[in-house]
């Protein structure tokens, strides 16, 4: 587990409404801190198949070429490296993003109803080369491309 | 109160683009300050488009997301006049709306 969350806590002992805050967030999901559906359990993995887990996929997703990754293929700044996921997939629900080597798995997520294009540019920070992954989930499977992204800067930890 | 999000939503053929910048620190959980103590994570966790009343775009982020997170999407149905509206909510319970035209 993520034992700097635990650091935060003592540390943030002395700010006591920052503490409150923090354990709030971290460790009361269903309270108002977690509305809007923030899926906290996806958020904290650590590897690719448990964030396809925790995003409610059964079996392991399937590789399909009509996912589209755009990127640098080198991020000079990790701090800020821009996607464009597309997915010809029919019936494409929810497109998420994954970088296979940050601390968590699982960058954002993207729910897309009816008539709006599955596709979303963004922009995300990577700590350092890693497989990038765009996960789509469509008609209630699992679809995956990866894409090798090399990061001459990290954008995490300081 | 964070500052506005800048949002332009134009027509590009017969769907409407939208790109979306918003402005947030999203500090990552990760970093220490300079004296070693870690700066508490505080970034955007949703953010929801609506046209109209209905949601064209619905999301969730983590703090891996870029500082002054840039979205962009196109969807269909929309016309000129028509107003595209974003919310984001932090992990603080900040929160944010503002809303453009589409031209």
């Amino acid at each position: 587990m993520n034992t700097g969350r635990r650091t935060i806590l003592q540390r943030s002992g002395g700010l006591a409404v920052m503490g409150l805050a923090v354990s709030a967030g971290l460790f009361k999901p269903g309270s108002a801190w977690a509305q809007g559906s923030w899926n906290k359990a996806a958020f904290e993995t650590k590897s690719v198949n448990d964030t396809v887990k925790a995003l409610g996929g059964a079996a392991a997703a399937t590789e399909s070429k009509d996912i589209v990754i755009t990127s640098p293929d080198i991020a000079e700044n990790g701090a800020v490296v821009p996607f464009t996921i597309t997915s010809k997939i029919p019936k494409t629900e929810s497109i998420a993003l994954l970088v296979e080597k940050n601390p968590n798995t699982l960058a954002a997520t993207f729910n897309i109803p009816e008539g709006t294009e599955p596709g979303v540019q963004t922009r995300v920070k990577m700590g350092q080369t890693s497989n990038v992954i765009a996960l789509v989930k469509a008609d209630g499977k699992f679809y995956y491309v990866g894409k090798e992204v090399k990061v001459t800067l990290g954008g995490c930890g300081g | 109160m964070a500052d506005p999000m800048k949002i332009r939503a134009a027509m590009a053929g017969d769907k409407v683009e939208v790109k979306v910048l918003m402005s947030h620190e999203m500090e990552t959980g990760q970093r220490k300050d300079s004296k070693g103590a870690t700066i508490p994570a505080w970034f955007i966790q949703n953010v929801t488009a609506t046209w109209n009343g209905k949601t064209v775009l619905s999301a969730e982020w983590g703090p891996a997301v870029a500082k002054n997170p840039f979205l962009s999407f196109k969807f269909a149905g929309g016309k000129p006049g028509d107003k595209v509206t974003v919310t984001w909510t932090d992990n603080k319970g900040d929160k944010r709306t503002d809303e453009a035209t589409i031209t």
